[in-house]
C-alpha cells in the first residue's frame, strides 16, 4: 500500500476542528439558555463526528477514542433517548474543552491522552451506560476499565455494508490484534443462490475477544460501520474491584496538565487566515481592470498624441482608481470581523457567573464589525481583562441588586462600531458603578495622588489605570491581583488605541476602547525639518500652533517651555532629536505640534507643515533596528522613504531628559 | 605550493565565487550567493542616531534597507556620491542592506584551501572584518565577512540600553 504523508492535512485538521469546536460551543451554550431547536444538537453532533473522523484518519487514537464517547452521548440527545439537560450541557462543553487540548498536545507530537481526559472519558462513558449521572466523581472513580475482561459481540452489517467499502474481516483482523478472538459466523439469512447479489451482506457474526480492551478502543474498530450495521458491545465483567482511592493519583497530574497545555496552545496558534471567497473574487475582478487599464495606457509608450490627450488623462484617471481600489480589497483580506474574538465570552461569561453565584446576561451587539487580524489578536486579552472585572467587581449579587431596586440579573454589554477612522469596543456593566471614596482612599494609600480633593470623577475613574492599582476588598482567582487595568491600558495604547471610562456610582461602569482600523497604514502629517521629511501620526495630534519667542520660557538645563492653554508644555525639538541637517531655524520660523503619547502632552518644533497623507508603514527593524523616536518608515509618492515619529517614544525621551 | 595543494584536498573542492569591489587600491570579495543586486547610487534618508558609516535607508521595491559605505566603515573618507558610485545590495541571515563602494570589478573563483589568514597589519581595514585574504592571479583579493559589517551587536548594545532606561522613565 502507498503511503500518503499525512502530516501535510494536520494543520487544516486542527484549524477546522478547532472552528467545530468553537460552532459546538456557541450550539451548546444556546442550548444552555433553554433554546430548543433541534438543528443545534445537530450542530454539535456533526462537530464531534468530523473531528472524530479526521482525528481517526489521522492516527490520533485517543482523540478519535474520546470524541466517540462524546458522540454517543450526542446521539443518545438526538434520538430523544436522553433530555438535553444541564449535566449533559456541562459535560460537553467541559469535553470540548478536553478535546481542544487533547488536539494541540497531538499537533504537538504528545501523547494526547492525559489524566484529566481519561478522567472526563470515564464521566461520558458512565453517562451513555446509565449510570447515574449525579454523582460523577463517584463515576471517575467506579470506572475502572480494567474490571472489564473481555467482550461479546454481536455484529450484522446492513445489506449495503460491503458497497460502503468496508471489510469485516479487516475489522476481525483488528479485533483479533486487541486479543483471543473467536469468531462464529450466523448465516441463516442467506438466500438461495440463485437469489444471491454477489455485492449484498447476508451474514452477522459473534465474537467473543477475551482481552480487557477499553470499550473505545473496540468500538474504535466498528467507527466506520457506525450506524450501518446492527451492533451490541457488551462487556464481560471481572468481579469488580472498585478501589475509590483510584482517584487520588489522578487528581494530582490533573492539576499539573493544564499548564502544559496552555504552552503547547500557545505555540500552536493559527496563523493563517480564512479569507470569504467574494473578496478573493472582487481581487480578481480588480486586477483584471487594471490590466486593461495598462494595456490602455501602454499603447502611449511612443510618445502621446495630443489628440490623444483626453484618453491618456480618462486611462490615468482608471489607474488610480483601480489601484485605490485594489489597495482597499488587499487590506481587507486582513480584516476579521470582531465576532472570532466575542465568541470567545458567551463561555466565559456562563462560567464565571456560576462561579461567583452571580447572574449575568450578555448582550453583544456589532459582532460584524471588521478588524484588522493584528490588533482582533492582541485585543482579545484587555477584552477578557474587562469582562471578568465587570463580572467579579462590578455587577452585585442577586440580593444586593434587589436590594438596590434592579433586577437579579446583571447585563453585561459588549458592542463595537465605527466611529470616524475607528472601532469603537465597549464593554458596559449595570453594576455598582465605581466607588470614588475607595479610589481616592487606595491611591493615597499607594501614593500616587497626595489628595482627592478637587479631582473630577473622570480623573479619579482614570486613577484605576495606575499601575499596581486593585481595590477589591479580597483578592480572588478571577481578578484583582493588582496588575489589570494598567496592562489593558498598555496593551490598547500599544495597538494604537485608547480606553476610557465612564461609570455612574450605583449604575454601571463602561470600558471604552478606540482602536484604528488597521496597523499598516496610519493618517500622518508630512512635515519639514531642516532638509528632512518626517510623518507624525494624525491620531496623537492635537493641534498645531504657531509660537511667539516671548511665549517661551526656558528652564535650566536647556528646556524650553511654552503656553498652551492654561498649561505649560515642553518644546522638542525635532530638529536636535533627529540630529537633522540643513538650516535650524528659530522658533517663530515654525510651527508647533501639539501631540499626545501616553496620557502626557509635548509640542514638536517643525519648520513647515507640508500636507496630510496617508502612509503604509514599513519596518524599520526587518533589515536594520530600532531607533529611538521612530516607529517606523514609508515611501513618500516621489519613492524617498521618510520616517515616521514615534509620539510615544519622543515623550519617553523628553521625560528622561527631564530626570537626568 | 605542496602546502597549499594539500590544504586544498583537505578541505571541500568546491570552488567559492566571490564578487570583487574596489576600494581605493584594493580589491575586496564579497561572497556571491549573498549578493542580492548591483545599483547606481540614489539618495538616502538619513536615520537619526546611526553610526557615521550608515548613510541611510532606501526604499527597494518596498522594503526598507539601510545602506553603510565600505570606505566610511573602514575610517577612510569619501568625496563625492555620484552617479557612478555603486551600491551592493547584500543579504545576511534574512536581511538586506546596501554596501557602498568604489566600484565593480569581478567574479572570482577561490578555491576554500588558497584562503590564508590575514596578517595584522599593512590593511587598511580592521582585520575583524576579513574572512582571509587569497590570491587570484598576481591580484590580492580580500575577503569580507559580510555578516559583520552591520555589527548586530552594536544593535543589541543599544537596544538593552534603551529598555533599561525606558524602565527607569516608566518606574
Amino acid at each position: 500500500m502507498s503511503k500518503v504523508d499525512l502530516a501535510q492535512f494536520h494543520k487544516a485538521f486542527h484549524e477546522e476542528s478547532l472552528d467545530g469546536l468553537d460552532a459546538m460551543e456557541q450550539a451548546l451554550l444556546a442550548l444552555d439558555e433553554g433554546a430548543d431547536d433541534p438543528e443545534l444538537i445537530n450542530v454539535v453532533f456533526r462537530a464531534a463526528h468530523s473531528i472524530k473522523g479526521g482525528a481517526a484518519t489521522f492516527g490520533f487514537a485517543d482523540v478519535a477514542a474520546f470524541t466517540h464517547v462524546a458522540e454517543n452521548l450526542m446521539d443518545e440527545v438526538r434520538s430523544g433517548r436522553r433530555p438535553m439537560d444541564k449535566a449533559v450541557v456541562e459535560l460537553l462543553l467541559r469535553s470540548g474543552d478536553t478535546v481542544r487540548d487533547m488536539l494541540s498536545l497531538s499537533m504537538a507530537g504528545q501523547p494526547a491522552a492525559t489524566a484529566e481526559s481519561q478522567g472526563l472519558l470515564a464521566e461520558l462513558s458512565a453517562m451513555v451506560s446509565g449510570v447515574a449521572a449525579a454523582a460523577p466523581a463517584a463515576a471517575r472513580a467506579a470506572a475502572p476499565v480494567e474490571a472489564i475482561e473481555g467482550w461479546d459481540i454481536a455484529f450484522r452489517p446492513f445489506d449495503y455494508l460491503l458497497k460502503t467499502g468496508n471489510d469485516p474481516a479487516r475489522m476481525f483482523r483488528e479485533l483479533a490484534a486487541l486479543g483471543p478472538l473467536q469468531v462464529s459466523c450466523d448465516a441463516t439469512a442467506l438466500p438461495a443462490l440463485a437469489d444471491m447479489d454477489a455485492s449484498s451482506s447476508y451474514l452477522g457474526w459473534t465474537l467473543r475477544l477475551d482481552a480487557g480492551a477499553k470499550r473505545a478502543a473496540v468500538e474504535g474498530v466498528f467507527d466506520w460501520v457506525d450506524g450501518d450495521c446492527d451492533l451490541t458491545l457488551t462487556p464481560r465483567i471481572a468481579v469488580p474491584v472498585v478501589e475509590p482511592v483510584v482517584a487520588a493519583p489522578v487528581a494530582a497530574p490533573a492539576t499539573a496538565a493544564p499548564r502544559a497545555v496552555r504552552d503547547v496552545a500557545a505555540n500552536t496558534e493559527a496563523s493563517s487566515v480564512r479569507v470569504g471567497i467574494e473578496k478573493i473574487d472582487t481581487l480578481i475582478n480588480l486586477v483584471g481592470e487594471l490590466v486593461i487599464t495598462q494595456s490602455m495606457l501602454s499603447q502611449f509608450h511612443d510618445g502621446v498624441d495630443p489628440g490623444q490627450l483626453d484618453m491618456l488623462r480618462q486611462g490615468l484617471a482608471q489607474l488610480s482608481r483601480h489601484t485605490r481600489e485594489l489597495q482597499e480589497s488587499v487590506m481587507s483580506i486582513r480584516m476579521l470581523p470582531i465576532s472570532t474574538v466575542f465568541n470567545r465570552f458567551p463561555r466565559l461569561v456562563r462560567d464565571l457567573a456560576q462561579k461567583l453565584e452571580k447572574k449575568v446576561v450578555l448582550d453583544m451587539r456589532g459582532e460584524t464589525t471588521e478588524l484588522d487580524k493584528t490588533v482582533l489578536e492582541k485585543i482579545g486579552d484587555p477584552l477578557v481583562h474587562l469582562v471578568r472585572n465587570a463580572i467579579d467587581h462590578g455587577l452585585e449579587v442577586p440580593a444586593r441588586r434587589l436590594a438596590a431596586g434592579k433586577g437579579d440579573t446583571g447585563t453585561l454589554r459588549m458592542e463595537a462600531f465605527h466611529r470616524g477612522g475607528s472601532i469603537v469596543v465597549e464593554v458596559a456593566d449595570d453594576g455598582a458603578g465605581l466607588n470614588r471614596d475607595a479610589i481616592v482612599a487606595k491611591a493615597i494609600q499607594r501614593g500616587i495622588i497626595a489628595s482627592g480633593d478637587g479631582m473630577s470623577d473622570d480623573a479619579v475613574a482614570d486613577l484605576i489605570f495606575e499601575a499596581g492599582f486593585s481595590t477589591a476588598a479580597a483578592t480572588t482567582d478571577l481578578s484583582g491581583r493588582g496588575v489589570g487595568m494598567d496592562v489593558v491600558r498598555r496593551n490598547v495604547m500599544d495597538l494604537g488605541g485608547t480606553v476610557s471610562i465612564r461609570s455612574t456610582h450605583g449604575s454601571g461602569t463602561t470600558f471604552t476602547i478606540a482602536l484604528p482600523l488597521t496597523l499598516a497604514i496610519i493618517d500622518g502629517l508630512t512635515a519639514a525639518v531642516g532638509a528632512e521629511t518626517y510623518i507624525v501620526p494624525l491620531v496623537s495630534i492635537v493641534e498645531s500652533v504657531q509660537v511667539k519667542p516671548d511665549a517661551i520660557r526656558s528652564v535650566a538645563g536647556g528646556g524650553e517651555l511654552f503656553r498652551f492653554r492654561d498649561h505649560w508644555l515642553p518644546i522638542v525639538r525635532l530638529y536636535d532629536v533627529f540630529g537633522c541637517e540643513g538650516p535650524r531655524r528659530a522658533i517663530d520660523e515654525g510651527i508647533v505640534i501639539v501631540v499626545e503619547g501616553e496620557g502626557t502632552r509635548i509640542g514638536l518644533f517643525v519648520d513647515e507643515l507640508i500636507g496630510q497623507q496617508q502612509a503604509v508603514v514599513k519596518s524599520l527593524e526587518a533589515n536594520y533596528r530600532r531607533v529611538a523616536g521612530i516607529s517606523g518608515a514609508t515611501i513618500l509618492a516621489d519613492g524617498a522613504v521618510a520616517l515616521i515619529a514615534d509620539v510615544a517614544g519622543l515623550v519617553r525621551l523628553q521625560s528622561r531628559r527631564k530626570a537626568a | 605550493m605542496n602546502q597549499h595543494a594539500s590544504t586544498a584536498t583537505d578541505a571541500t573542492d568546491e570552488v567559492v565565487q566571490y564578487l570583487t569591489v574596489n576600494l581605493g587600491n584594493e580589491e575586496y570579495g564579497v561572497d556571491i550567493l549573498a549578493v542580492r543586486e548591483i545599483r547606481g547610487w540614489t539618495p538616502v534618508t538619513r536615520i537619526p542616531q546611526a553610526p557615521s558609516y550608515v548613510l541611510g535607508v532606501l526604499n527597494l521595491r518596498g522594503a526598507i534597507v539601510p545602506v553603510l559605505d565600505l570606505r566610511l566603515r573602514f575610517g577612510l573618507t569619501r568625496e563625492e556620491y555620484t552617479a557612478t558610485t555603486v551600491c551592493v545590495i547584500v543579504m545576511v541571515a534574512g536581511r538586506q542592506f546596501g554596501v557602498v563602494v568604489d566600484a565593480v570589478s569581478d567574479v572570482v573563483d577561490v578555491l576554500p584551501g588558497s584562503v590564508r589568514p590575514v596578517p595584522d597589519m599593512g590593511t587598511t581595514v580592521d582585520t575583524e572584518y576579513l574572512k582571509g585574504l587569497t590570491s587570484v592571479g598576481e591580484r590580492m583579493v580580500l575577503l569580507l565577512d559580510v555578516d559583520r559589517l552591520l555589527q548586530p551587536q552594536d544593535a543589541q548594545i543599544l537596544e538593552a540600553a534603551l529598555a533599561s532606561s525606558e524602565a527607569k522613565a516608566v518606574a
